[in-house]
């Protein structure tokens, strides 16, 4: 049934390349309009209390200075909490810009000065002056332990932990060998280069048009459109290029409701950009404590797992993201208990961060597995296969396909891991110590329901829309394969659209559900297009194809032909000529199939291998090389899906090694809040990193076999390299950022 | 007047009384075009290219030196332009990202390299990467792949490009007849 596939699967260069190489890419921040005015946020300067005073006389007299909103001022937006809440907002309260005199956290917005330069704003917010009556504030997660509390209600989306089963205690006390420990990886900041930016473009009458750094357009505007009760033909969101994003424009941030809020006040466009420093005052991926206790017989089948994570939420909204689910699935064992919970920090809510949850729960369990594996001295790879699952045993599904034995012997391979020597400290070359070390990763594969629309013309070209995002995953590339596979035509004639609020219903991009969502809806909208072509060819006079059904023609150079003869065929012009039709435009929604979701888990998977380099006398560690084979579906475009991967496995490199958001508790606020100070990889950080694709058949997770990419490359890599260090150092890290002090100690 | 521009940088500096500000006349050459232009003291040359002349190619990251996404070409030497002012630049010219493809469209081949080894996702950095790479290969110091890794190292990539940067870079510098490795 399918047409031959010609770019499904073939590595092709982005479609919006060239515009990203020439400048010519519009990101949020760099929309404008002739009446556009310039905000400037001014962060409060305490993590809790009251504002008593908020002096903005001078600010308001500063040269081009139009108006300083505060909440002594602001205009009246929604009353009810829930029309704050967006797509993907955790229960509790959202958080309301300007709201009140109350201090929830350090960094929280507390005035805006619009004016009529970027500079003037900037200069006068230096000069609005708060006074505050400082509240005690905690943001310390190791002081708060003792009130940690299952969450009451379940983030939707967010599996809790599954029943436990078995009795995993009392199989723990018996098993002969035991690892027991605690587990931290530091908080983190996202930190896409493109800060987070609104310009909101105003219109007499007040249309709004808003470029908005975010994953989903229609999050936005049905943001917008609560929040301010505004119609929704009167807000339209267009965000063509995100500049990164990983999570951070997932729910719409501060300087989106700022933005909005004066443009409507002002009656002109306005333009909210945050700086560096106040990126990090919103979302991180969430300060989480866990133990983790692995017991097994003497040849390493696992015959108790517990694991329990604390992790950190605001004051107002509890976070959750999947941290331990993945010890009951990852490897079979029949004794399992599995605990989540939150306590509540002085801080913003925590955000969905690449793999939210993953890669804290894999290092846990994967340092465990590494731990277990040198206590009974087998090889780290063969003790994953002992204990390798055959189904997801969390839900008592089948897999829907996993090849992670295949990923695991292709990237031993390519690895040279069967050269590895047992003992720690046993590789070096001169002061440098080597260390070898992998571990597994997976990732849920998901699909949520999506509309799209296609577009054909009599001239042979075809347009593809769908209200989904790219935020640098190839979205536009990916649906523009699909399209053309699915017509017959050249990757040149298609075009796809997409950022934009007005095109049909897409989820947020995010949980590496779009190739699979927006793609099959795309190739569904698409296939209608065949058939009503189809249709019309066969109603001709005399038409070659009169009784031709789908399953006899192809698709091919702007024809319909017989697949038995291709010689007799009808043009796409003719045949809608002959419908009477210049264009055929079809509409389709795809969802998950609720049959096969009953029956199977859909996961993708990873086998990450890694090489470290450490500096005995310095501690310094160097990554020198990483192979991460991938179990994922099948691949529509293996270019930009190494990317994809690479980009994940340089996440986790910085979580290994560098990143870190310090809370200073004292002042109750993150104080490496630059990226001077908060250390992302750099090119000289990144040598080898291969990346492999395993073939994988799959055909329930949803109708075009794939199974998203975001978000597995990062989720065993940090493992990985810990284990490499173990390997390396003999010294076992179980507290990332790996920095040297951990390792001189 | 004269202008101290470490005086007149930072956000809170602007003179008291805060008085409009002084307009200086400067004249630069913008990718191959001679301009003058008023400019305050404290514009910096990434804000008048992205705010005034709606140059938005070259990217603010952290507006800190601290990034790279803001890298421009000045008299074909690699800058940070967030951290130059732009009344310091008087004559100067200015090769941004804007500039470097050809009249008729064709890619620089440093674009076409990036295009080419997927170097980029998001693209943000890109701008910066590209006008990075073009004055790498200019300066000459890079010969291995170890050098423009380190050489590289003050343009961030969030989306952690690098190795497939690398890899276009050193395409780059073989078309130049630049050795690599
Ligand atoms: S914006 Fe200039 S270095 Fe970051
Ligand atoms: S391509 Fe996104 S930051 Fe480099």
């Amino acid at each position: 049934m399918p047409n031959s596939e010609t770019h499904f699967g073939a590595p092709r260069s982005r479609v919006d390349g060239r515009l990203k190489v020439t400048g010519a890419a519009k990101y949020a921040g760099e929309f404008t309009a002739p009446d556009l005015a310039h905000g400037y946020v001014v962060s409060s300067a305490i993590a809790k209390g009251r504002i008593t005073a908020i002096d903005t006389a001078a600010a308001e007299a500063a040269p081009g200075v139009l108006r300083v909103f505060t909440h002594e001022n602001r205009p009246t937006t929604a009353w009810l909490n829930s029309s704050y809440r967006d797509e993907v907002a955790p229960p509790g309260k959202p958080f309301r810009p300007l709201y009140d005199a109350e201090v929830v956290y350090s960094g929280q917005p507390v005035a805006l000065v619009v004016a009529e330069s970027f500079e003037a704003a900037r200069d006068a917010a230096a000069l609005v002056r708060v006074t505050y009556e400082h509240a005690p504030h905690e943001t310390n997660l190791r002081n708060v332990l003792a009130e940690a509390y299952v969450p009451p209600k379940e983030r939707p989306g967010i599996d809790p932990p599954p029943n436990p089963r078995g009795d995993a205690a009392a199989a723990y006390a018996a098993a002969p060998i035991k690892v027991e420990n605690g587990y931290h990886v530091a908080p983190e900041h996202h930190n896409p280069m493109e800060p987070h930016a609104t310009t909101v473009v105003w219109e007499a009458g007040g249309k709004l048009t808003i470029h908005d750094k975010i994953q989903g357009a229609q999050n936005t505007q049905s943001y917008v459109t609560s929040v301010f009760s505004l119609p929704k033909k009167d807000v339209r969101v267009i965000a063509p290029f995100v500049g990164g994003a990983f999570g951070s424009g997932l729910r719409p941030q501060y300087q989106l409701f700022l933005a909005v809020m004066a443009s409507l006040e002002l009656k002109r466009s306005v333009r909210v950009v945050l700086t560096r420093d106040q990126m990090f005052t919103f979302g991180y991926r969430p300060d989480t404590i866990q133990t983790l206790a692995l017991g097994a017989d003497r040849e390493g089948r696992l015959q108790a797992v517990m694991h329990e994570a604390i992790a950190g939420t605001s004051p107002f909204e509890d976070f959750q993201e999947v941290v331990v689910n993945w010890s009951g699935l990852a490897y079979h064992c029949d004794n399992v208990d599995l605990k989540y919970k939150l306590a509540k920090i002085d801080t913003y809510t925590p955000l969905d961060m690449r793999a939210p949850g993953a890669p804290l729960g894999m290092f846990a369990l994967e340092s465990g597995m590494d731990e277990l594996a040198h206590a009974l001295k087998i090889d780290p790879l063969e003790l994953r296969l002992r204990n390798y699952a055959e189904m997801d045993q969390n839900t008592g599904r089948q897999f829907s396909s996993k090849e992670l034995r295949a990923a695991y012997r292709l990237g031993a391979e390519r690895f040279g891991w069967a050269r590895r020597s047992h003992e720690p400290r046993s590789m070096r070359e001169g002061r440098e110590l080597i260390g070898w070390g992998m571990a597994t990763g997976v990732w849920e594969a998901g699909m949520q329901q999506a509309s799209a629309r296609a577009t054909l013309t009599a001239g042979g070209k075809l347009e593809v829309a769908i209200a989904t995002a790219d935020i640098g995953t190839g979205t536009y590339t990916i649906l523009t394969q699909i399209a053309a596979d699915a017509l017959g035509l050249r990757m040149e004639d298609v075009t796809a659209r997409i950022g934009d609020s007005a095109l049909p219903t897409s989820p947020i991009e995010g949980g590496s559900w779009t190739a699979a969502s927006a793609g099959s809806a795309v190739q569904a909208a698409c296939y209608a297009v065949r058939e009503t072509l189809l249709n019309y060819a066969r109603r001709m006079e005399n038409s070659p194809l009169a009784n031709a059904g789908l399953d006899h023609v192809v698709f091919t150079a702007g024809h319909i032909a017989l697949r038995s003869d291709p010689s007799r065929s009808v043009s796409f012009a003719d045949a809608m000529r002959a419908g009477g039709v210049d264009r055929i435009e079809q509409e389709e929604t795809t969802a998950p199939d609720k049959g096969n979701m009953a029956k199977f888990s859909p996961y993708t998977h990873a086998a990450v291998f890694a090489e470290v380099r450490v500096d005995e006398e310095l501690g310094a560690v160097r990554v020198t090389r990483v192979v991460d084979a991938i179990a994922a579906g099948r691949i529509i475009n293996p270019k930009t899906a190494r990317s994809q991967i690479i980009g994940g496995v340089v996440f986790g490199i910085g979580m290994a090694l560098t990143e870190e958001s310090m809370l200073d508790h004292r002042l109750g606020r993150f104080m490496n809040h630059n990226i001077a100070e908060y250390h992302l990889p750099v090119n000289a950080d990144i040598r080898e990193i291969d990346v492999l694709f395993v073939d994988e058949e799959e055909s329930k997770a949803n109708p075009i076999g794939v199974k998203g990419l975001g978000e597995i490359g990062i989720v065993g890599t940090a493992a990985a390299i810990a284990n490499a260090v173990f390997h390396a150092t003999g010294k076992r890290i179980r507290e990332l950022p790996i920095t040297l002090d951990k390792l001189l100690d | 007047m004269p202008v101290d521009p470490a005086a007149t940088g930072a956000a809170a500096a602007s003179p008291a009384g805060r008085a409009p500000a002084m307009q200086h006349r400067i004249t630069l050459t913008i990718n191959g075009t001679r301009r003058q232009m008023e400019v305050a003291p404290w514009t910096t040359l990434l804000d008048l290219l992205r705010e005034e002349m709606e140059l938005t190619g070259t990217k603010k990251g952290c507006d800190h030196g601290q990034c790279g996404a803001c890298t421009v070409l000045l008299n074909g030497q690699r800058i940070n332009s967030c951290l130059a002012l732009a009344v310091t630049k008087d004559g100067a010219e200015v090769l941004t990202v804007e500039g470097l493809a050809a009249a008729d469209g064709t890619l620089h081949p440093m674009q076409a390299a990036f295009v080419e080894h997927d170097a980029f996702q998001c693209g943000y950095c890109t701008p910066g990467q590209i006008c990075s790479a073009v004055g790498l290969l200019k300066e000459g110091h890079a010969r291995s792949a170890e050098e423009i890794r380190e050489l590289m190292s003050g343009n961030l990539c969030r989306c952690g490009a690098y190795p497939n940067i690398v890899a276009a870079i050193e395409q780059a510098m073989q078309q130049a007849g630049v050795a690599a490795r």
